[in-house]
């Protein structure tokens, strides 16, 4: 096995992009305020992003499809990004906070 | 092992280091307590991902990374951290405890298991390509096979504007 060759490798590429969806999912779970469970749903996106170029480049039989799913997924998550941030602003200006624990009108 | 030095060893080199400011980088944006070094972070972690994307044949991909992730979404996170003034992680009542051992147990988890499917699975390349996946070729893809997506991405494009601008106005009065 030797390192220097790793980017010929499909594998490398796929446990990289698990690697982001784990790590963005442990975020989502972990972060206690809108931004940063923001900032891990875009890690998701990139690991989604990384298993599909992956599987484009080394098994797909027309390498254009991923490359044009990707492109989607980034303008997928442009509107998500400024959707998401449009509702954090309404939400601060709301409730003067944007961590998730002071947002609990309909906790009962 | 074949020499660091030669032409193969130093692009194996940048790709470790690819490879490491990905890695480094999420982990950065999900742990830093301040939100505007999370930010810094993810776009680190976009910068290795734009580099990965250009060592998958995939220039124009890498180019739009860089463009569309580092360089408008993270200058609109920043702008909303700046504008939200969120207080630090650390301040935070931190919650239940098991909160966050269940959550790395159960990412880690997923992780595993991605990372062994991928290896133990035997991938079947297509038999042969259609075409060289260039910057032509996806041109050629989007206004014909593709076009209705093309379309249907723009309207997304369109409403997420007016409704962000929507969202971001209500609540406004006027001076």
């Amino acid at each position: 096995m030797n390192c220097l060759t790793l980017h010929t490798e499909l594998h490398t590429y796929l446990i990289i992009g698990a690697f982001l969806f784990a790590i963005g999912l442990y975020g989502i779970f972990q972060r206690r305020n809108l931004i940063g469970m923001l900032i891990s749903a875009e890690l998701v996106l990139a690991g989604a992003s990384v298993n599909f170029m992956a599987f484009n480049r080394f098994l797909a039989p027309d390498p254009t499809v991923g490359q044009i799913f990707t492109l989607f997924i980034m303008g997928i998550a442009a509107a998500e990004a400024a959707i998401a941030l449009s509702i954090v602003l309404a939400v601060y200006r709301n409730y003067k906070s944007i961590d998730t624990e002071d947002v609990q009108d309909l906790q009962g | 092992m074949n020499c660091l030095f030669s032409t193969d060893g130093l692009v194996g080199l940048i790709f470790l280091v690819l490879l490491g400011a990905t890695g480094v980088g999420a982990v950065i944006a999900v742990s830093a307590a301040r939100l505007i070094r999370a930010v810094v972070g993810l776009l680190l972690a976009f910068i290795g991902v734009a580099g990965i994307y250009y060592f998958l044949n995939s220039p124009f991909v890498a180019l739009m990374q860089l463009l569309i992730y580092v360089g408008a979404i993270g200058v609109v996170i920043a702008f909303a951290v700046m504008l939200a003034e969120p207080r630090p992680e650390d301040e935070i009542n931190p919650g239940s405890p098991f909160t966050g051992v269940l959550g790395f147990l159960t990412c880690g988890t997923i992780f595993a298991g991605l990372a062994a499917l991928a290896l133990k699975t035997e991938w079947q390349a297509a038999a042969g390509k259609t075409n060289n996946g260039s910057m032509e070729a996806i041109g050629n893809s989007l206004l014909t096979n593709y076009s209705m997506v093309f379309e249907l991405i723009s309207i997304v494009l369109l409403v997420a504007i007016i409704g962000s601008l929507v969202l971001a106005r209500a609540g406004r009065e006027k001076s």
